[in-house]
Protein backbone atom coordinates (compact mmCIF):
# COMPACT_ATOMS: atom_id res chain seq x y z
CA UNK A 1 0.00 0.00 0.00
CA UNK A 2 1.75 3.28 -1.23
CA UNK A 3 1.95 5.89 1.62
CA UNK A 4 1.84 3.22 4.81
CA UNK A 5 4.76 3.75 6.99
CA UNK A 6 7.96 2.77 5.94
CA UNK A 7 9.31 1.58 9.24
CA UNK A 8 10.63 -1.72 9.61
CA UNK A 9 8.97 -4.72 8.39
CA UNK A 10 6.89 -6.47 11.19
CA UNK A 11 7.68 -10.31 9.83
CA UNK A 12 10.81 -10.70 11.86
CA UNK A 13 9.21 -9.79 14.78
CA UNK A 14 8.91 -12.44 17.44
CA UNK A 15 6.94 -12.12 20.46
CA UNK A 16 7.11 -12.95 23.74
CA UNK A 17 5.30 -13.76 27.06
CA UNK A 18 5.89 -10.78 29.67
CA UNK A 19 3.12 -10.89 32.37
CA UNK A 20 0.39 -12.32 33.07
CA UNK A 21 -2.42 -11.12 35.81
CA UNK A 22 -5.51 -12.33 37.28
CA UNK A 23 -6.23 -15.49 38.56
CA UNK A 24 -5.96 -19.01 37.06
CA UNK A 25 -8.95 -20.41 39.04
CA UNK A 26 -10.82 -22.68 36.40
CA UNK A 27 -14.18 -20.96 37.73
CA UNK A 28 -14.20 -17.46 36.16
CA UNK A 29 -16.08 -15.54 38.31
CA UNK A 30 -18.47 -12.86 36.17
CA UNK A 31 -17.41 -9.78 37.62
CA UNK A 32 -13.83 -10.21 36.82
CA UNK A 33 -14.34 -10.21 33.09
CA UNK A 34 -12.59 -8.14 31.18
CA UNK A 35 -14.38 -5.92 28.94
CA UNK A 36 -12.14 -3.05 27.97
CA UNK A 37 -8.62 -2.55 27.77
CA UNK A 38 -6.90 0.86 27.01
CA UNK A 39 -3.46 2.52 27.15
CA UNK A 40 -3.21 5.80 27.67
CA UNK A 41 -1.51 8.41 25.05
CA UNK A 42 1.80 7.47 26.02
CA UNK A 43 1.59 4.16 27.22
CA UNK A 44 2.54 4.74 30.87
CA UNK A 45 -0.70 3.70 31.98
CA UNK A 46 -2.94 0.65 30.90
CA UNK A 47 -6.22 0.56 32.23
CA UNK A 48 -8.63 -2.20 32.07
CA UNK A 49 -12.77 -2.14 32.83
CA UNK A 50 -14.49 -5.26 33.81
CA UNK A 51 -17.96 -6.48 34.02
CA UNK A 52 -18.12 -5.99 37.68
CA UNK A 53 -17.83 -2.36 36.91
CA UNK A 54 -14.29 -1.75 38.29
CA UNK A 55 -11.57 -0.06 36.51
CA UNK A 56 -7.87 -1.50 37.19
CA UNK A 57 -5.00 0.89 35.96
CA UNK A 58 -1.17 -0.25 35.49
CA UNK A 59 1.81 1.70 35.36
CA UNK A 60 4.78 0.74 33.51
CA UNK A 61 8.11 0.10 35.15
CA UNK A 62 9.69 3.19 35.18
CA UNK A 63 12.97 4.08 32.86
CA UNK A 64 16.40 2.86 35.39
CA UNK A 65 19.98 4.02 34.61
CA UNK A 66 21.14 1.38 33.14
CA UNK A 67 21.24 1.04 29.29
CA UNK A 68 19.29 -1.63 28.91
CA UNK A 69 15.96 -1.85 26.89
CA UNK A 70 13.61 -0.72 28.94
CA UNK A 71 11.26 -3.11 31.09
CA UNK A 72 7.55 -3.99 29.70
CA UNK A 73 6.45 -4.97 33.58
CA UNK A 74 3.26 -3.05 34.12
CA UNK A 75 2.22 -2.86 38.12
CA UNK A 76 -0.89 -2.07 39.31
CA UNK A 77 -1.15 1.95 40.15
CA UNK A 78 -4.81 2.53 40.81
CA UNK A 79 -8.00 0.82 40.85
CA UNK A 80 -11.77 1.71 41.76
CA UNK A 81 -15.14 1.08 41.39
CA UNK A 82 -16.35 3.09 38.61
CA UNK A 83 -19.75 2.08 38.23
CA UNK A 84 -22.77 0.07 40.46
CA UNK A 85 -25.39 -1.55 38.78
CA UNK A 86 -28.86 0.11 38.67
CA UNK A 87 -32.54 -0.61 38.31
CA UNK A 88 -34.67 1.66 36.50
CA UNK A 89 -37.83 1.04 38.36
CA UNK A 90 -39.68 3.04 35.47
CA UNK A 91 -38.97 0.46 32.89
CA UNK A 92 -37.80 -2.17 35.03
CA UNK A 93 -34.70 -2.73 33.44
CA UNK A 94 -31.54 -3.32 35.28
CA UNK A 95 -28.55 -1.13 34.10
CA UNK A 96 -25.58 -3.28 34.12
CA UNK A 97 -22.47 -2.02 35.74
CA UNK A 98 -20.18 -3.69 33.19
CA UNK A 99 -17.33 -1.10 31.87
CA UNK A 100 -18.35 -0.93 28.11
CA UNK A 101 -15.67 1.45 27.25
CA UNK A 102 -12.17 3.37 28.58
CA UNK A 103 -11.00 6.37 26.91
CA UNK A 104 -8.24 8.49 28.05
CA UNK A 105 -8.05 12.07 28.01
CA UNK A 106 -4.56 14.23 26.60
CA UNK A 107 -2.66 15.21 29.69
CA UNK A 108 -2.98 18.37 30.80
CA UNK A 109 -1.26 18.30 34.21
CA UNK A 110 -0.08 16.25 36.98
CA UNK A 111 -3.13 14.38 37.00
CA UNK A 112 -4.76 11.69 34.71
CA UNK A 113 -7.98 11.65 33.03
CA UNK A 114 -10.21 9.22 32.01
CA UNK A 115 -13.65 8.78 30.84
CA UNK A 116 -15.33 5.48 31.22
CA UNK A 117 -19.19 4.49 30.62
CA UNK A 118 -21.40 2.04 30.57
CA UNK A 119 -24.97 0.91 28.75
CA UNK A 120 -26.10 4.56 30.26
CA UNK A 121 -23.27 6.43 31.70
CA UNK A 122 -20.28 8.32 31.11
CA UNK A 123 -18.39 9.13 34.15
CA UNK A 124 -15.05 11.40 33.89
CA UNK A 125 -12.17 10.16 36.65
CA UNK A 126 -9.30 12.11 37.88
CA UNK A 127 -6.50 10.07 39.06
CA UNK A 128 -3.53 11.45 40.98
CA UNK A 129 -0.97 10.92 42.78
CA UNK A 130 -0.41 12.22 46.65
CA UNK A 131 2.91 12.66 48.26
CA UNK A 132 2.69 14.87 51.12
CA UNK A 133 0.25 15.88 53.49
CA UNK A 134 -0.65 18.78 55.95
CA UNK A 135 0.59 18.75 59.09
CA UNK A 136 0.53 21.23 62.07
CA UNK A 137 -3.13 22.39 62.88
CA UNK A 138 -3.86 24.61 66.03
CA UNK A 139 -7.33 23.43 66.23
CA UNK A 140 -7.14 19.40 65.70
CA UNK A 141 -3.85 17.15 66.59
CA UNK A 142 -2.62 14.57 63.37
CA UNK A 143 -5.47 11.98 64.32
CA UNK A 144 -8.10 14.23 63.89
CA UNK A 145 -8.98 14.70 67.37
CA UNK A 146 -9.93 18.22 68.80
CA UNK A 147 -7.06 20.22 70.58
CA UNK A 148 -7.86 21.34 74.22
CA UNK A 149 -7.51 25.25 75.05
CA UNK A 150 -5.03 26.82 72.46
CA UNK A 151 -2.64 29.25 74.38
CA UNK A 152 -2.89 32.39 71.78
CA UNK A 153 1.27 32.60 71.93
CA UNK A 154 1.64 29.18 70.91
CA UNK A 155 -0.23 28.96 67.46
CA UNK A 156 1.75 26.94 65.06
CA UNK A 157 1.65 27.56 60.99
CA UNK A 158 0.73 23.93 59.26
CA UNK A 159 2.93 23.22 56.81
CA UNK A 160 3.38 20.43 54.08
CA UNK A 161 5.55 17.07 54.99
CA UNK A 162 6.26 14.52 52.81
CA UNK A 163 4.18 11.05 53.06
CA UNK A 164 4.09 8.08 51.15
CA UNK A 165 2.79 8.54 47.70
CA UNK A 166 -0.86 7.15 47.36
CA UNK A 167 -2.86 7.58 44.17
CA UNK A 168 -6.08 8.91 44.22
CA UNK A 169 -9.18 8.53 42.22
CA UNK A 170 -11.92 10.15 42.11
CA UNK A 171 -15.04 11.18 39.65
CA UNK A 172 -15.13 14.84 38.26
CA UNK A 173 -17.88 14.54 36.24
CA UNK A 174 -20.77 12.39 35.65
CA UNK A 175 -22.82 12.42 32.11
CA UNK A 176 -26.10 10.88 32.29
CA UNK A 177 -29.54 10.04 31.63
CA UNK A 178 -28.75 11.14 28.03
CA UNK A 179 -28.77 7.61 26.31
CA UNK A 180 -32.11 5.78 25.66
CA UNK A 181 -30.36 2.41 24.37
CA UNK A 182 -27.19 1.12 25.34
CA UNK A 183 -23.87 3.30 24.99
CA UNK A 184 -21.23 0.86 22.71
CA UNK A 185 -18.57 3.41 22.08
CA UNK A 186 -16.90 7.21 23.48
CA UNK A 187 -14.33 9.09 21.65
CA UNK A 188 -12.56 12.54 22.85
CA UNK A 189 -12.02 14.58 19.93
CA UNK A 190 -8.57 16.01 19.29
CA UNK A 191 -9.93 19.82 20.33
CA UNK A 192 -9.41 17.88 24.35
CA UNK A 193 -12.80 19.82 25.32
CA UNK A 194 -15.55 17.48 23.63
CA UNK A 195 -16.64 13.89 23.49
CA UNK A 196 -18.99 11.74 21.18
CA UNK A 197 -21.13 9.20 22.88
CA UNK A 198 -22.94 6.51 20.83
CA UNK A 199 -25.75 3.82 21.22
CA UNK A 200 -27.82 1.61 19.34
CA UNK A 201 -29.39 4.61 17.74
CA UNK A 202 -28.58 8.32 18.56
CA UNK A 203 -24.80 9.88 18.95
CA UNK A 204 -24.37 12.93 21.23
CA UNK A 205 -21.91 15.16 21.59
CA UNK A 206 -20.52 16.59 25.10
CA UNK A 207 -18.69 19.01 26.38
CA UNK A 208 -16.14 17.63 28.59
CA UNK A 209 -17.27 20.43 31.20
CA UNK A 210 -21.23 20.20 31.32
CA UNK A 211 -22.84 17.29 32.36
CA UNK A 212 -26.40 18.33 32.52
CA UNK A 213 -27.11 18.61 28.47
CA UNK A 214 -25.40 16.78 25.34
CA UNK A 215 -26.35 17.91 22.05
CA UNK A 216 -27.97 15.27 19.65
CA UNK A 217 -25.87 14.93 16.18
CA UNK A 218 -26.95 11.32 14.90
CA UNK A 219 -30.27 9.78 14.95
CA UNK A 220 -31.20 7.09 12.81
CA UNK A 221 -34.58 6.08 15.31
CA UNK A 222 -36.91 5.56 12.40
CA UNK A 223 -40.93 7.07 12.82
CA UNK A 224 -42.21 3.35 13.41
CA UNK A 225 -39.44 1.22 15.40
CA UNK A 226 -40.92 -1.81 13.22
CA UNK A 227 -39.07 -0.48 10.15
CA UNK A 228 -35.56 -0.51 12.28
CA UNK A 229 -33.29 -1.78 9.50
CA UNK A 230 -29.99 -0.97 11.00
CA UNK A 231 -28.33 0.20 13.92
CA UNK A 232 -25.18 2.23 15.34
CA UNK A 233 -22.17 -0.50 16.43
CA UNK A 234 -19.14 1.81 17.10
CA UNK A 235 -17.90 5.57 16.61
CA UNK A 236 -15.24 7.08 16.89
CA UNK A 237 -13.75 10.64 16.38
CA UNK A 238 -10.87 11.58 14.07
CA UNK A 239 -7.52 11.70 15.02
CA UNK A 240 -6.46 15.33 13.92
CA UNK A 241 -9.31 16.82 12.17
CA UNK A 242 -12.09 17.96 15.21
CA UNK A 243 -15.05 18.57 13.04
CA UNK A 244 -14.86 14.42 11.36
CA UNK A 245 -16.42 11.75 12.85
CA UNK A 246 -17.30 7.79 11.13
CA UNK A 247 -19.53 5.70 12.91
CA UNK A 248 -20.04 2.12 11.89
CA UNK A 249 -23.95 -0.09 11.03
CA UNK A 250 -24.93 -3.75 11.73
CA UNK A 251 -25.25 -3.48 8.21
CA UNK A 252 -21.54 -3.53 7.21
CA UNK A 253 -21.43 0.60 6.33
CA UNK A 254 -19.49 3.17 7.91
CA UNK A 255 -20.56 6.59 7.82
CA UNK A 256 -18.42 9.78 7.83
CA UNK A 257 -19.56 12.86 9.29
CA UNK A 258 -18.62 16.63 8.92
CA UNK A 259 -19.71 18.37 12.15
CA UNK A 260 -19.32 21.91 10.09
CA UNK A 261 -21.90 20.60 7.26
CA UNK A 262 -25.12 20.71 9.93
CA UNK A 263 -25.83 20.50 13.73
CA UNK A 264 -27.71 17.10 13.24
CA UNK A 265 -25.38 14.95 10.49
CA UNK A 266 -27.85 12.58 9.49
CA UNK A 267 -26.25 13.05 6.27
CA UNK A 268 -23.43 11.24 5.78
CA UNK A 269 -20.60 12.87 4.00
CA UNK A 270 -19.10 10.33 3.02
CA UNK A 271 -20.31 6.16 3.14
CA UNK A 272 -17.96 3.67 2.85
CA UNK A 273 -19.57 0.40 1.75
CA UNK A 274 -18.52 -2.89 0.45
CA UNK A 275 -20.24 -3.32 -2.80
CA UNK A 276 -22.37 -7.48 -2.45
CA UNK A 277 -22.82 -9.53 -5.01
CA UNK A 278 -26.79 -10.20 -4.73
CA UNK A 279 -26.16 -13.84 -5.45
CA UNK A 280 -23.69 -14.99 -2.53
CA UNK A 281 -26.62 -13.73 0.01
CA UNK A 282 -27.25 -15.84 2.42
CA UNK A 283 -29.18 -16.11 6.32
CA UNK A 284 -26.13 -15.06 7.83
CA UNK A 285 -24.26 -12.55 5.11
CA UNK A 286 -26.20 -9.32 7.37
CA UNK A 287 -25.06 -10.72 10.52
CA UNK A 288 -21.76 -11.60 9.22
CA UNK A 289 -21.18 -8.10 8.16
CA UNK A 290 -22.03 -6.01 11.13
CA UNK A 291 -19.19 -4.09 11.78
CA UNK A 292 -18.05 -4.43 15.45
CA UNK A 293 -15.32 -2.11 15.67
CA UNK A 294 -14.18 0.90 13.88
CA UNK A 295 -10.50 2.63 14.62
CA UNK A 296 -9.11 5.56 12.57
CA UNK A 297 -5.44 4.70 12.02
CA UNK A 298 -2.67 6.97 14.27
CA UNK A 299 -2.16 8.94 10.98
CA UNK A 300 -5.70 9.74 10.39
CA UNK A 301 -5.39 8.50 6.70
CA UNK A 302 -6.95 4.95 6.96
CA UNK A 303 -9.57 3.34 8.98
CA UNK A 304 -9.69 -0.51 10.00
CA UNK A 305 -13.25 -2.06 10.57
CA UNK A 306 -13.68 -5.56 12.21
CA UNK A 307 -16.66 -7.89 11.15
CA UNK A 308 -17.50 -11.55 12.31
CA UNK A 309 -14.70 -13.00 9.74
CA UNK A 310 -12.43 -10.19 8.48
CA UNK A 311 -10.26 -7.01 9.37
CA UNK A 312 -11.04 -4.80 6.62
CA UNK A 313 -9.08 -1.41 5.77
CA UNK A 314 -9.85 1.46 4.33
CA UNK A 315 -8.20 4.62 2.01
CA UNK A 316 -10.72 7.25 3.99
CA UNK A 317 -10.13 8.99 0.01
CA UNK A 318 -11.80 5.66 -1.06
CA UNK A 319 -15.42 4.81 -0.25
CA UNK A 320 -15.91 2.68 -3.26
CA UNK A 321 -14.21 -0.64 -0.99
CA UNK A 322 -11.48 -1.43 1.17
CA UNK A 323 -7.71 -1.43 0.31
CA UNK A 324 -7.29 -4.51 2.36
CA UNK A 325 -9.24 -7.76 3.66
CA UNK A 326 -7.72 -9.78 6.36
CA UNK A 327 -9.34 -13.22 6.83
CA UNK A 328 -9.50 -13.53 10.47
CA UNK A 329 -10.47 -16.89 10.91
CA UNK A 330 -12.00 -17.96 7.65
CA UNK A 331 -12.36 -21.52 9.05
CA UNK A 332 -15.32 -20.88 11.01
CA UNK A 333 -17.43 -20.04 7.57
CA UNK A 334 -18.25 -23.58 7.65
CA UNK A 335 -19.53 -23.50 11.10
CA UNK A 336 -21.92 -20.75 11.00
CA UNK A 337 -25.02 -22.65 11.74
CA UNK A 338 -23.83 -24.02 14.82
CA UNK A 339 -22.49 -20.18 15.94
CA UNK A 340 -25.52 -18.50 15.38
CA UNK A 341 -27.73 -21.71 17.53
CA UNK A 342 -24.62 -20.49 20.41
CA UNK A 343 -25.30 -16.87 19.57
CA UNK A 344 -21.46 -16.51 19.05
CA UNK A 345 -21.90 -15.30 15.98
CA UNK A 346 -22.76 -11.93 17.92
CA UNK A 347 -19.70 -11.77 19.19
CA UNK A 348 -18.16 -8.02 19.43
CA UNK A 349 -14.14 -8.41 18.38
CA UNK A 350 -11.92 -4.87 18.56
CA UNK A 351 -9.43 -4.59 16.69
CA UNK A 352 -6.40 -1.79 16.92
CA UNK A 353 -3.47 -0.38 14.92
CA UNK A 354 0.08 -0.50 16.25
CA UNK A 355 1.50 2.72 16.91
CA UNK A 356 3.14 3.25 13.01
CA UNK A 357 0.15 1.96 11.67
CA UNK A 358 2.00 -0.69 10.24
CA UNK A 359 0.00 -3.63 11.29
CA UNK A 360 -3.20 -4.35 13.37
CA UNK A 361 -4.40 -6.75 16.38
CA UNK A 362 -7.57 -8.89 16.37
CA UNK A 363 -8.84 -11.52 19.05
CA UNK A 364 -10.42 -14.84 17.94
CA UNK A 365 -11.67 -17.68 19.75
CA UNK A 366 -9.38 -20.20 21.70
CA UNK A 367 -7.51 -17.33 23.47
CA UNK A 368 -6.07 -17.17 19.83
CA UNK A 369 -5.42 -13.82 18.91
CA UNK A 370 -3.83 -12.16 15.37
CA UNK A 371 -1.73 -10.45 13.81
CA UNK A 372 -1.61 -8.96 10.26
CA UNK A 373 0.98 -6.80 8.78
CA UNK A 374 0.21 -3.96 6.06
CA UNK A 375 2.80 -4.12 4.13
CA UNK A 376 3.96 -7.46 3.43
CA UNK A 377 0.02 -8.42 4.01
CA UNK A 378 1.64 -11.72 5.77
CA UNK A 379 -0.36 -12.79 9.05
CA UNK A 380 0.82 -14.49 12.46
CA UNK A 381 -1.62 -16.22 15.14
CA UNK A 382 -0.61 -16.44 18.48
CA UNK A 383 -2.22 -18.22 21.47
CA UNK A 384 -2.53 -16.50 25.38
CA UNK A 385 -2.65 -19.23 27.46
CA UNK A 386 -1.19 -20.04 30.58
CA UNK A 387 0.90 -22.67 29.58
CA UNK A 388 3.31 -20.68 27.80
CA UNK A 389 3.62 -17.90 30.31
CA UNK A 390 7.10 -18.12 31.60
CA UNK A 391 9.19 -15.36 31.67
CA UNK A 392 10.35 -14.48 28.16
CA UNK A 393 8.21 -17.24 26.82
CA UNK A 394 8.35 -17.45 23.09
CA UNK A 395 5.08 -17.51 21.00
CA UNK A 396 4.65 -20.18 18.48
CA UNK A 397 3.05 -19.78 15.92
CA UNK A 398 -0.66 -21.07 15.61
CA UNK A 399 -2.55 -22.93 12.61
CA UNK A 400 -6.00 -24.15 12.85
CA UNK A 401 -6.75 -26.80 10.25
CA UNK A 402 -9.98 -26.99 8.39
CA UNK A 403 -10.19 -30.29 6.27
CA UNK A 404 -10.18 -33.88 7.27
CA UNK A 405 -6.11 -33.86 7.70
CA UNK A 406 -4.73 -32.02 10.23
CA UNK A 407 -1.18 -31.71 10.33
CA UNK A 408 1.01 -32.12 13.24
CA UNK A 409 0.84 -29.28 15.66
CA UNK A 410 -2.00 -27.74 14.01
CA UNK A 411 -5.66 -27.19 15.95
CA UNK A 412 -8.57 -28.91 14.72
CA UNK A 413 -11.33 -26.51 13.53
CA UNK A 414 -13.94 -28.77 15.87
CA UNK A 415 -11.63 -28.67 19.03
CA UNK A 416 -11.61 -24.72 19.23
CA UNK A 417 -12.88 -23.39 22.67
CA UNK A 418 -15.75 -21.14 21.72
CA UNK A 419 -15.54 -19.88 25.32
CA UNK A 420 -12.09 -18.73 25.14
CA UNK A 421 -12.78 -15.60 23.26
CA UNK A 422 -10.31 -12.79 22.85
CA UNK A 423 -12.50 -9.23 22.67
CA UNK A 424 -10.45 -7.14 23.68
CA UNK A 425 -6.68 -5.70 22.70
CA UNK A 426 -4.83 -2.78 23.05
CA UNK A 427 -1.45 -1.68 21.22
CA UNK A 428 1.33 0.28 23.04
CA UNK A 429 1.05 3.88 20.95
CA UNK A 430 4.71 3.45 20.71
CA UNK A 431 6.57 0.05 21.56
CA UNK A 432 6.23 -3.42 20.86
CA UNK A 433 3.93 -3.96 23.24
CA UNK A 434 0.74 -5.43 23.34
CA UNK A 435 -2.29 -6.13 26.05
CA UNK A 436 -4.81 -8.77 25.25
CA UNK A 437 -8.11 -9.53 28.11
CA UNK A 438 -8.24 -13.56 27.73
CA UNK A 439 -11.61 -13.35 29.90
CA UNK A 440 -10.66 -12.94 33.11
CA UNK A 441 -6.90 -12.92 32.60
CA UNK A 442 -4.82 -10.00 31.66
CA UNK A 443 -1.99 -10.75 29.69
CA UNK A 444 1.25 -9.14 28.00
CA UNK A 445 3.40 -9.68 25.23
CA UNK A 446 6.24 -8.01 24.21
CA UNK A 447 7.74 -7.83 20.41
CA UNK A 448 11.35 -8.30 19.80
CA UNK A 449 13.15 -8.51 16.36
CA UNK A 450 16.13 -10.32 17.77
CA UNK A 451 15.52 -14.16 18.67
CA UNK A 452 16.36 -15.29 22.39
CA UNK A 453 18.59 -18.08 22.70
CA UNK A 454 16.96 -21.16 24.45
CA UNK B 1 -20.62 -18.80 -8.95
CA UNK B 2 -21.64 -21.38 -5.77
CA UNK B 3 -21.71 -24.92 -5.32
CA UNK B 4 -24.37 -26.98 -5.68
CA UNK B 5 -25.65 -27.83 -2.12
CA UNK B 6 -28.38 -30.65 -2.86
CA UNK B 7 -25.31 -32.51 -3.85
CA UNK B 8 -22.98 -32.00 -0.68
CA UNK B 9 -23.86 -34.26 2.56
CA UNK B 10 -25.47 -32.14 5.23
CA UNK B 11 -22.58 -32.71 7.75
CA UNK B 12 -19.26 -30.96 6.47
CA UNK B 13 -18.13 -29.62 2.85
CA UNK B 14 -16.35 -32.54 1.03
CA UNK B 15 -15.17 -30.71 -2.59
CA UNK B 16 -12.11 -28.96 -1.79
CA UNK B 17 -13.10 -25.47 -4.01
CA UNK B 18 -16.12 -24.76 -2.01
CA UNK B 19 -16.78 -21.02 -2.57
CA UNK B 20 -17.64 -18.49 0.62
CA UNK B 21 -20.79 -18.17 -0.40
CA UNK B 22 -21.58 -21.79 -1.13
CA UNK B 23 -20.74 -22.60 2.72
CA UNK B 24 -22.36 -20.41 3.89
CA UNK B 25 -25.34 -21.47 1.91
CA UNK B 26 -24.97 -24.87 2.93
CA UNK B 27 -25.35 -23.90 6.81
CA UNK B 28 -27.93 -21.88 6.04
CA UNK B 29 -29.89 -24.86 5.19
CA UNK B 30 -28.56 -26.94 8.22
CA UNK B 31 -30.17 -24.27 10.02
CA UNK B 32 -33.71 -23.99 8.54
CA UNK B 33 -34.12 -28.15 8.58
CA UNK B 34 -33.36 -27.42 12.61
CA UNK B 35 -35.53 -24.49 12.78
CA UNK B 36 -38.27 -24.32 9.70
CA UNK B 37 -39.82 -21.28 11.28
CA UNK B 38 -36.95 -19.48 11.38
CA UNK B 39 -37.42 -15.93 9.33
CA UNK B 40 -35.39 -15.56 6.29
CA UNK B 41 -33.47 -12.81 6.70
CA UNK B 42 -33.85 -11.64 10.45
CA UNK B 43 -33.88 -7.72 9.93
CA UNK B 44 -35.53 -5.96 12.33
CA UNK B 45 -37.00 -8.79 14.16
CA UNK B 46 -33.56 -10.11 14.86
CA UNK B 47 -32.37 -6.20 15.81
CA UNK B 48 -35.07 -5.79 18.25
CA UNK B 49 -33.98 -8.76 19.53
CA UNK B 50 -30.58 -7.43 19.97
CA UNK B 51 -31.29 -4.28 21.10
CA UNK B 52 -33.73 -5.61 23.64
CA UNK B 53 -32.47 -5.15 27.26
CA UNK B 54 -33.04 -8.02 29.97
CA UNK B 55 -36.62 -6.72 31.24
CA UNK B 56 -36.85 -7.56 35.18
CA UNK B 57 -40.77 -7.05 35.98
CA UNK B 58 -41.13 -5.14 38.95
CA UNK B 59 -44.23 -4.87 41.14
CA UNK B 60 -43.94 -1.79 43.59
CA UNK B 61 -46.23 -3.57 45.45
CA UNK B 62 -44.78 -6.21 46.60
CA UNK B 63 -41.48 -4.90 46.85
CA UNK B 64 -43.76 -2.56 49.51
CA UNK B 65 -45.12 -5.58 51.11
CA UNK B 66 -41.57 -7.41 51.23
CA UNK B 67 -40.04 -3.76 52.68
CA UNK B 68 -42.49 -3.48 55.50
CA UNK B 69 -42.41 -7.25 56.27
CA UNK B 70 -38.84 -7.25 56.79
CA UNK B 71 -39.30 -4.19 59.28
CA UNK B 72 -42.20 -5.42 61.63
CA UNK B 73 -40.84 -9.01 62.13
CA UNK B 74 -37.30 -7.62 62.27
CA UNK B 75 -36.54 -10.98 60.18
CA UNK B 76 -32.89 -11.60 58.29
CA UNK B 77 -33.45 -10.40 54.32
CA UNK B 78 -35.17 -13.39 52.76
CA UNK B 79 -32.20 -15.33 51.16
CA UNK B 80 -30.14 -14.48 48.40
CA UNK B 81 -32.02 -15.50 45.21
CA UNK B 82 -30.37 -16.64 41.93
CA UNK B 83 -28.84 -14.40 39.22
CA UNK B 84 -30.97 -16.13 36.74
CA UNK B 85 -34.08 -16.34 37.92
CA UNK B 86 -36.00 -13.43 37.04
CA UNK B 87 -38.91 -13.33 39.60
CA UNK B 88 -39.59 -15.61 42.16
CA UNK B 89 -40.99 -16.26 45.21
CA UNK B 90 -39.95 -13.13 47.10
CA UNK B 91 -39.42 -9.41 45.76
CA UNK B 92 -35.91 -8.05 45.83
CA UNK B 93 -34.93 -5.32 48.75
CA UNK B 94 -32.90 -2.74 47.77
CA UNK B 95 -29.76 -4.32 49.60
CA UNK B 96 -30.01 -7.39 47.19
CA UNK B 97 -30.18 -5.04 44.34
CA UNK B 98 -26.76 -5.13 43.97
CA UNK B 99 -26.56 -8.77 44.12
CA UNK B 100 -23.15 -9.48 42.65
CA UNK B 101 -21.32 -10.29 45.75
CA UNK B 102 -18.13 -9.68 43.84
CA UNK B 103 -15.02 -8.98 45.93
CA UNK B 104 -14.06 -5.92 46.52
CA UNK B 105 -10.55 -5.88 45.05
CA UNK B 106 -10.61 -7.27 41.01
CA UNK B 107 -8.16 -10.40 40.99
CA UNK B 108 -6.07 -8.34 38.03
CA UNK B 109 -4.70 -6.28 41.41
CA UNK B 110 -5.03 -9.39 43.78
CA UNK B 111 -2.51 -11.34 41.38
CA UNK B 112 -0.53 -8.58 40.48
CA UNK B 113 0.34 -8.02 44.85
CA UNK B 114 0.87 -11.74 44.60
CA UNK B 115 3.35 -11.95 41.45
CA UNK B 116 5.28 -8.87 42.42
Amino acid sequence: MAGMSTSASNDDLHWYFSQVKGTMDEDVSEPDIISTVEFNHDGELLATGDKGGRVVIFQREPLTKSSEARSSEYNVYSTFQSHEPEFDYLKSLEIEEKINKIRWLTRRNQAHFLLSTNDKTVKLWKVSEREKQAVGFNLRDEEGRQRGVIQPNSLIVPRYEPMELMIEASPKKVFANAHMYHINSISVNSDDATYLSADDLRINLWNLEITDRSFNIVDIKPENMENLTEVITAAEYHPQECHTFVYSSSKGTIRLCDMRQAALCDEHAKIFEEPEDPNSRSFFSEIISSISDVKFSHNGRYMITRDYLTVKVWDMNMESRPVETFQVHEHLRSKLCSLYENDCIFDKFECCWNGSDSAIMTGSYNNFFRVFDCNSKKDVTLEASRENSRPRALLKPKKVSQGGKRKKDEVSVDSLDFNKKILHTAWHPQDRIVAVAATNNLYIFEGNTTVHPR
Amino acid sequence: MSGSPDLVPQDEPQAPFKTPSGIERQQEEMLKSKYPNLKPKGGSSLLQKRMQQKTKYFDSGDYNMARAKMKSKQEPPPEVKQLNQVTGDHMPTPDEIPRVRKQSQSNLVISSAINS
